[in-house]
C-alpha cells in the first residue's frame, strides 16, 4: 500500500500538481463570462503546462533520494559530475518550453489587444451583456 | 547536397524575412509591401514546383538546421504529400493575395493595410512551415504562428468579427496547448521529436498509457484547429464576419494543413498499426467524419446568411476529408480521397467565399433572399458561383465529383458500405443549399420587374483583381475535374502512398 | 475501328454554347450556331451509319481513370447509333422551331435557352455514343443539370416548383445510378456494355444482383416509370419546343436507353431471365402503360395529356426490353425512333396550336381543324400512329412487340399481349377525341387571343418543322430503314441474340 502511494502518487507529485493547475485554468476559462478572466485562466492553463513539461525533464531525482546521492543537477557542463554520479537535468523540455512561454505571451498580447476592442465596441467585457448588445444591433441594423 | 534541397527551409526562412521587411518597407510606401508579398510568393511557387519535382525524380528531400543530426537537431522533411500541399498553399496564397488588392480596400481601413498584409505573410510563413517541418515542437511553433496571425487577421476586419475572433484566440490556443501536451507525453516516453525517429520508438511502447494519452491530446488539439465535428464551434461565426479574403484563405488552405498536421501524426508518427490495432480508432473516425459530413449540410442548409452556410458547408467538407483518413487504414483509395479532396475543396471553397466578398462588395448583400437577379448584375462573378457550387454537390466533370468517387470507392474497397449512403446523401443535401443559391441568382422572377432584361445596370463593377482569381479557380474546377479522371495524378499518387508508406500502389 | 466521329459529334454543342453566349445580343447569328451545329451533328452521327451497319463498332477512348478499366469513351454500336440518330436528327427540326415559336412569343431569356438546349442535346448523344456506364453517367448527369434551366424558363413560381420537384426526382436518380455503377465495378472490374452482358456479374449473388437491378431501375427515373412518373407531368410547363425534344426525346428516351442497355448490355437477358427480373421489369411496364393511358384519358390540357401518352409510349420500349425475345427487343428498338417522331408531331402541334390561338385545353379547341388544317393533319396523322395504325410506322414498332409477346411462349407473354392490346386501345380512347374535338366539333368562338387579324396557321417556321416530322412519320413506314434504322436495328438485335 505504501509503496503503490510513493510510486503513483509521491514520485509523480509534478504530475498531479500540474494536472490539477492545468484543470483549473481550463475551468476558468470555460466557466467564467468575463473575457479577462477567461484570458487568466487560458494563462493558468498554459502556464501549467509549461510547468509539467519542464518537470518531466527533471530526471534523476526522485522524493526518497531527495537527499541521497542521485539527484538532477542543473544542465551545465560539470566535470565531476560522472565521479559523483550526478545526471544532468535534462535541458531540451526548458528550452522547448521558453519558446512555448514567449508563443503564450504572444498569445496573450494578442488576446488582450481584441479585448480592448471589444471595450471600445461595446463597452462591456462580460460575454453575456456583449451577447445581448449584439442582439440589439443587429436589430437595429448595425 | 542539391541546390534544390536547400529550398523548403529558403521559402519558409525568407517568408518570415519578408513578413518583417514589409512592415518597414510600410512606412516608406504603403503599396509596397502587397507587391513585395506578391513577388516573394510567386518566387515560392516556382521553388515548390522544383522541390515537387525533385521529390518525384529523386526522393524526399531531408533537410537538417544547421547541419545538427537528428534527433538532435531539427529536420525538415518534404515527401510527395508535403510537395503537393505546399504547391496548394502557394498558389491558393498567391490568388488570395490577388483579391485581397481590391476586398481590402472595402472592409478595412486604409490605416491597417500595410499590417494586414504582413500579417498575410506571416500567416502565410505559418502555413509553409507547418507543411515543411519534420519535427514536432517545430511543427508547434510554426501552427502557433499560423494561428496568431490568424487570430488577428479575423479581429481586423473590427466590428462584429471581434467576439468570434476572441472565441476563436481562446480555443485555438486550448488547441494548441493540447497539441504540445500530448507532444510532452510522447516526448516523455520517447526522448525524441522528430516524426522518423519517433515512428521507429513508438512501436516499442504503443502499450504505455503515457503514449496513448499524448495520441488522444495531440488529436483533440488538432481537432479544434481544424474544426472536425464536434470541435468546430468557434468556426461558424469566425468565416462569417472575417475579411472575404482571409474567410477564403482560411477555408481554403489554413485549414488543410491543420488538417496535414493530423495526417502526419496518423501516418508518420504514430503508424496506422497503431490506429487499427491498438486503439482501434479506424473506424470511429469514420463514424465521426460520417456525422460530420450529415450534420455540417444540415445545418448549413438552415442558414440565410451565404458566408454563414459556406461556413457550415466546410464543416462537412472536412467531413469528407476525415473520412478518407478513417478508410486509408482499410483501403488506400481513402489516401487518394484525402490528397483530391485537401485540392478541390481548396479551389471549391476558396472560390465560393471569393465570391460571397464579392457580392458582398459590389452590391451590398449578405443574406440568400436577396440575391434576386444578381445573375443578370454579376454574371461572372453568379457564373463562377455556379461551377463551384457544382463542384461541391459532385456534378460529374467538377472536382468534388473526383473526390467523391474516390471516397466512395474507399468506401466499397474497404468494405464499409454505409459510407456510400452517407457520400451519396451529402450530396444530395448539399444540392438543396447550393441550388437555393443558384436559383435566387438566377431563376427566381425579380420583385416588381416583368422582363429580366429591364433590370437596371447598378454600373458598381469589381476591380479585375477580384474576378480573376475568382474565374481562376471556378475553371480550375472543371480542369482539375477532368484532370482527376483520366490517370495523370497517377505518378503523384503512387509517390504520395509509398512517401506515406502505405506499401501499395494502384 | 477508332474514330474520332464520336468526340466531334459531341463537341459540336459545346462549341455552339460557347459561341452562344457572346452573341446574345444578334438573334440571328445566334441562331446560326445552334443550326449550323445542330446540322452538323447529325451529318457526323449518320456518317458512322453505314460502318456500323456493315458490323463495326466505333471505337475512342478519351481518358484512361486512374482505376483499372475504368475510361470515360465511346463506343458506338448499332443500338448507340439509333437513337443517336434520333436525338440529332430532332434536334435540328426543333431548332427551326424553336426559332419560330420563341419570336413569335417574344420570349425572354432565349440565349439561356439556346444555351442550355445544346448541353441537353450534347448530355443525350454522349449517353447515345457511350461505351461503359461511368461516360453514360457522366453525359445523364450533364442532361439533368443543363434541361433545369429549360424546365423553369417561365420563371413563375409554379415553374419554379416545378422545377424542384423535376431535380428532387433525378438528382436522388444520379445517386442510385452511381452506385449501382460502383456496385458493378466492384462486382466485374469493368462498366463497359457487353452485349452479352458482363459476365462476372452471373457469379455473383442473386441478392447482389436484384439489388443492382433496382438500382439501376431507380437511377433510370428519366424514363418515367411509375410510381416514379409525376415530374414529367409537371415539367410540361416548360414552352413546348422543350416539351417535345426534352420529355419526347432527349431525357426520358435517354432514361429507356440506359434500362435497356441495363437489360442487354449490363445485366444481360440470361441473368434476367435466369432471376427472374424480367417478370418483375415486365410487370412495371405493363402497369404503367394501362395506368398512365388512363391518367392520359382524364387530363383536359393537352400538353399533360401528351405527357401521360409519353409515360405510357416508354413502357412500351420497357417491355419491349423486358420480354427478351428478338422481336420485342427489336420493336423496343425501333419505337425509340418511331416514337421520337411521332410524339414530337405532337407536341410541335401543341405548341403550333399555343403560339396561333393561345388555347391550351383541349376543350377549349373546337373546330380548330378548320382554321389550321395542317397542323391538325400532322397531328392526326401522329395520333394514328401512337395508336399503332397503319400507314404511320407506329404501326411497325406495336407489330414487332406483339410479335414479340407472342414468342415468349409462356402464358406470360399472352398475358402481356393483351395488356400491349388493351394499351392501345386506350391510345385510341385518348387521342381520337382531340381529332374529332378539333375537326368535328363546332368552334365556340372566332376570334384568336392575339387579337388584330385572325390567325390561321402559326408562323412558317413553326409549321414546316412539324410537317417535315409528320412526312417521316410516313416515310418511316414505307421505308423503315430511312437513316439506316431499320438495319442498326436488325444489326443490334443480331449482336444481341446472335445470328441474323
Amino acid at each position: 500500500m505504501m509503496e503503490w502511494l510513493i510510486q503513483h502518487v509521491l514520485e509523480k507529485y509534478n504530475f498531479w500538481i500540474a494536472m490539477l493547475i492545468i484543470i483549473i485554468g481550463l475551468t476558468a476559462t470555460i466557466v467564467k463570462e468575463n473575457l479577462l478572466k477567461k484570458l487568466i485562466g487560458l494563462s493558468i492553463f498554459q502556464t501549467a503546462m509549461f510547468l509539467w513539461f519542464v518537470s518531466l525533464g527533471d530526471v534523476g531525482r526522485n522524493i526518497l533520494t531527495t537527499w541521497g546521492l542521485k539527484t538532477g543537477t542543473p544542465p551545465i557542463l560539470w566535470e565531476q559530475a560522472a565521479e559523483k554520479g550526478y545526471i544532468y537535468v535534462n535541458p531540451l523540455p526548458n528550452v522547448l518550453m521558453l519558446t512555448g512561454i514567449v508563443v503564450s505571451a504572444a498569445t496573450t498580447a494578442v488576446a488582450l489587444a481584441i479585448v480592448i476592442r471589444i471595450y471600445q465596441k461595446y463597452g462591456t467585457i462580460e460575454e453575456d451583456e456583449i451577447i445581448e448588445k449584439e442582439k440589439e444591433f443587429e436589430r437595429v441594423g448595425g | 547536397m542539391y541546390p534544390v534541397e536547400h529550398f523548403p527551409v529558403l521559402i519558409v526562412g525568407l517568408a518570415l524575412f519578408c513578413g518583417f521587411t514589409m512592415l518597414l518597407a510600410g512606412y516608406t510606401s504603403r503599396r509596397l509591401p502587397f507587391f513585395m508579398s506578391l513577388a516573394m510568393n510567386s518566387v515560392f511557387l516556382i521553388m515548390s514546383l522544383f522541390i515537387l519535382d525533385h521529390v518525384l525524380t529523386v526522393g524526399p528531400i531531408r533537410y537538417w538546421l544547421g547541419g545538427w543530426r537528428p534527433p538532435w537537431g531539427i529536420e525538415y522533411v518534404v515527401d510527395a504529400m508535403n510537395a503537393y500541399l505546399l504547391i496548394i498553399v502557394i498558389s491558393i496564397v498567391i490568388l488570395g493575395l490577388i483579391y485581397s488588392r481590391g476586398n481590402v480596400r472595402h472592409e478595412i481601413e486604409e490605416r491597417k493595410h500595410v499590417t494586414f498584409y504582413t500579417l498575410v505573410q506571416l500567416m502565410a510563413a505559418g502555413m509553409y512551415g507547418i507543411t515543411v517541418t519534420g519535427d514536432l515542437f517545430n511543427m508547434f511553433i510554426w501552427l502557433e504562428i499560423a494561428s496568431l496571425t490568424a487570430y488577428a487577421l479575423i479581429a481586423v476586419a473590427g466590428g462584429r468579427a471581434l467576439r468570434p475572433a476572441y472565441n476563436y484566440v481562446i480555443m485555438g490556443s486550448i488547441g494548441a496547448v493540447l497539441y504540445i501536451f500530448g507532444v510532452g507525453w510522447i516526448y516523455s516516453v520517447t526522448g525524441t521529436l522528430n516524426f522518423a525517429d519517433m515512428r521507429l520508438l513508438l512501436p516499442l511502447v504503443y502499450d504505455s498509457r503515457a503514449v496513448q494519452m499524448g495520441f488522444a491530446m495531440i488529436v483533440v488539439g488538432v481537432m479544434i484547429k481544424a474544426y472536425i465535428f464536434p470541435l468546430h464551434l468557434w468556426q461558424p461565426d469566425v468565416y462569417t464576419y472575417a475579411p472575404s479574403t482571409i474567410s477564403s484563405m482560411m477555408a481554403s488552405v489554413h485549414v488543410k494543413v491543420m488538417f496535414y498536421m493530423l495526417l502526419r501524426m496518423f501516418y508518420s508518427v504514430f503508424t496506422l498499426d497503431f490506429i487499427r490495432h491498438y486503439i482501434g480508432l479506424d473506424l470511429l473516425i469514420c463514424w465521426v467524419a460520417a456525422i460530420a459530413i450529415l450534420a455540417g449540410s444540415i445545418w448549413a442548409i438552415k442558414q440565410r446568411n451565404l458566408k454563414r452556410m459556406l461556413a457550415y458547408s466546410s464543416v462537412s467538407q472536412m467531413g469528407y476529408i476525415l473520412l478518407g483518413l478513417g478508410l486509408s487504414p482499410l483501403s488506400p483509395w481513402g489516401l487518394v480521397g484525402v490528397a483530391a479532396h485537401i485540392l478541390n475543396h481548396a479551389i471549391g471553397k476558396g472560390c465560393l467565399f471569393m465570391c460571397a466578398g464579392a457580392i458582398s462588395q459590389q452590391e451590398g448583400l449578405r443574406d440568400i433572399r436577396d440575391f434576386e437577379g444578381l445573375g443578370k448584375k454579376m454574371p461572372h462573378v453568379c457564373a463562377a458561383f455556379t461551377i463551384a457550387a457544382l463542384s461541391m454537390i459532385g456534378i460529374p466533370l467538377t472536382a468534388g465529383f473526383a473526390s467523391k468517387l474516390f471516397l466512395i470507392v474507399a468506401s466499397l474497397d474497404a468494405a464499409q458500405y454505409p459510407f456510400v449512403a452517407v457520400l451519396l446523401l451529402s450530396g444530395l443535401l448539399n444540392l438543396v443549399y447550393f441550388w437555393r443559391v443558384i436559383d435566387q441568382m438566377y431563376f427566381v422572377k425579380h420583385k416588381g420587374t416583368e422582363n429580366a432584361a429591364e433590370v437596371r445596370e447598378t454600373g458598381k463593377s469589381l476591380p479585375l483583381s477580384m474576378v480573376a482569381p475568382i474565374l481562376i479557380l471556378a475553371s480550375l474546377c472543371i480542369i482539375m475535374g477532368i484532370i482527376w479522371l483520366t490517370n495523370i495524378p497517377m505518378p503523384l499518387i503512387n509517390h504520395i502512398l509509398s512517401n506515406l508508406r502505405m506499401g501499395v500502389t494502384l | 475501328m477508332e474514330l474520332m466521329t464520336p468526340l466531334f459529334a459531341i463537341l459540336c454543342p459545346a462549341i455552339a454554347a460557347a459561341l452562344i453566349l457572346p452573341s446574345r445580343n444578334h438573334p440571328n447569328i445566334r441562331e446560326a450556331w445552334t443550326i449550323a451545329a445542330s446540322l452538323a451533328m447529325f451529318l457526323l452521327v449518320l456518317s458512322m451509319a453505314p460502318l456500323i451497319v456493315k458490323g463495326e463498332t466505333i471505337k475512342l477512348i478519351l481518358f484512361q481513370s486512374m482505376f483499372k478499366d475504368i475510361y470515360i469513351g465511346f463506343k458506338v454500336d448499332a443500338f448507340g447509333e439509333i437513337f443517336a440518330i434520333t436525338a440529332s436528327s430532332l434536334w435540328v427540326l426543333v431548332s427551326i422551331y424553336s426559332i419560330g415559336y420563341m419570336r413569335t412569343l417574344k420570349e425572354h431569356a432565349q440565349t439561356r435557352y439556346y444555351f442550355s438546349f445544346c448541353f441537353a442535346i450534347m448530355g443525350a448523344v454522349g449517353v447515345a455514343l457511350s461505351a461503359n456506364l461511368v461516360t453514360l453517367f457522366i453525359f445523364f448527369e450533364i442532361i439533368t443539370v443543363s434541361t433545369y434551366p429549360l424546365v423553369i424558363h417561365e420563371q413563375t413560381p409554379e415553374a419554379l416548383r416545378a422545377g424542384h420537384k423535376y431535380l428532387a426526382y433525378l438528382m436522388p436518380a444520379g445517386a442510385f445510378l452511381l452506385f449501382g455503377i460502383m456496385i458493378t465495378y466492384y462486382l466485374a472490374g469493368t462498366t463497359d456494355f457487353t452485349p452479352s452482358g458482363i459476365r462476372q456479374l452471373a457469379d455473383a449473388s442473386p441478392l447482389v444482383v436484384t439489388v443492382l437491378f433496382f438500382a439501376f431501375l431507380l437511377g433510370f427515373m428519366k424514363a418515367a416509370w411509375m410510381p416514379f412518373h409525376s415530374w414529367l407531368p409537371s415539367a410540361m410547363i416548360a414552352p413546348s419546343p422543350v416539351s417535345a425534344l426534352l420529355h419526347a426525346v432527349a431525357v426520358v428516351k435517354a432514361g429507356v436507353f440506359g434500362i435497356v442497355r441495363i437489360v442487354g448490355y449490363v445485366i444481360g437477358m440470361d441473368l434476367m431471365q435466369e432471376l427472374g427480373l424480367w417478370l418483375i421489369l415486365a410487370g412495371i411496364a405493363g402497369f404503367t402503360m394501362i395506368v398512365a393511358s388512363f391518367f392520359a384519358i382524364t387530363q383536359d390540357n393537352l400538353k399533360r395529356r401528351l405527357a401521360y401518352s409519353t409515360i405510357s409510349q416508354l413502357s412500351y420500349i420497357i417491355l419491349g426490353a423486358a420480354l427478351l425475345t428478338r422481336d420485342s427487343m427489336q420493336g423496343a428498338m425501333l419505337h425509340i425512333p418511331f416514337h421520337g417522331y411521332m410524339k414530337i408531331t405532337l407536341f410541335l402541334c401543341a405548341g403550333a396550336i399555343l403560339v396561333a390561338t393561345g388555347k391550351t385545353r383541349i376543350s377549349e379547341m373546337a373546330g380548330i381543324g378548320k382554321r389550321m388544317p395542317l397542323t391538325m393533319l400532322a397531328f392526326s396523322i401522329a395520333a394514328i400512329g401512337m395508336a399503332g395504325i397503319p400507314p404511320v410506322c407506329g404501326f411497325i414498332s406495336k407489330l414487332y412487340l406483339c410479335l414479340g409477346a407472342w414468342a415468349v411462349g409462356s402464358p406470360y407473354g399472352m398475358i402481356f399481349l393483351a395488356v400491349i392490346l388493351i394499351s392501345s386501345l386506350l391510345d385510341i380512347v385518348y387521342f381520337f377525341p382531340i381529332i374529332l374535338t378539333a375537326f368535328f366539333k363546332k368552334p365556340a368562338e372566332d376570334i384568336s387571343v392575339f387579337g388584330e387579324e385572325k390567325m390561321k396557321e402559326a408562323p412558317p417556321l413553326v409549321v414546316v418543322p412539324l410537317t417535315i416530322t409528320a412526312i417521316f412519320s410516313l416515310i418511316f413506314f414505307i421505308y423503315p430503314n430511312m437513316f439506316y434504322i431499320y438495319d442498326l436495328a436488325k444489326m443490334a438485335i443480331s449482336e444481341l441474340f446472335g445470328g441474323v
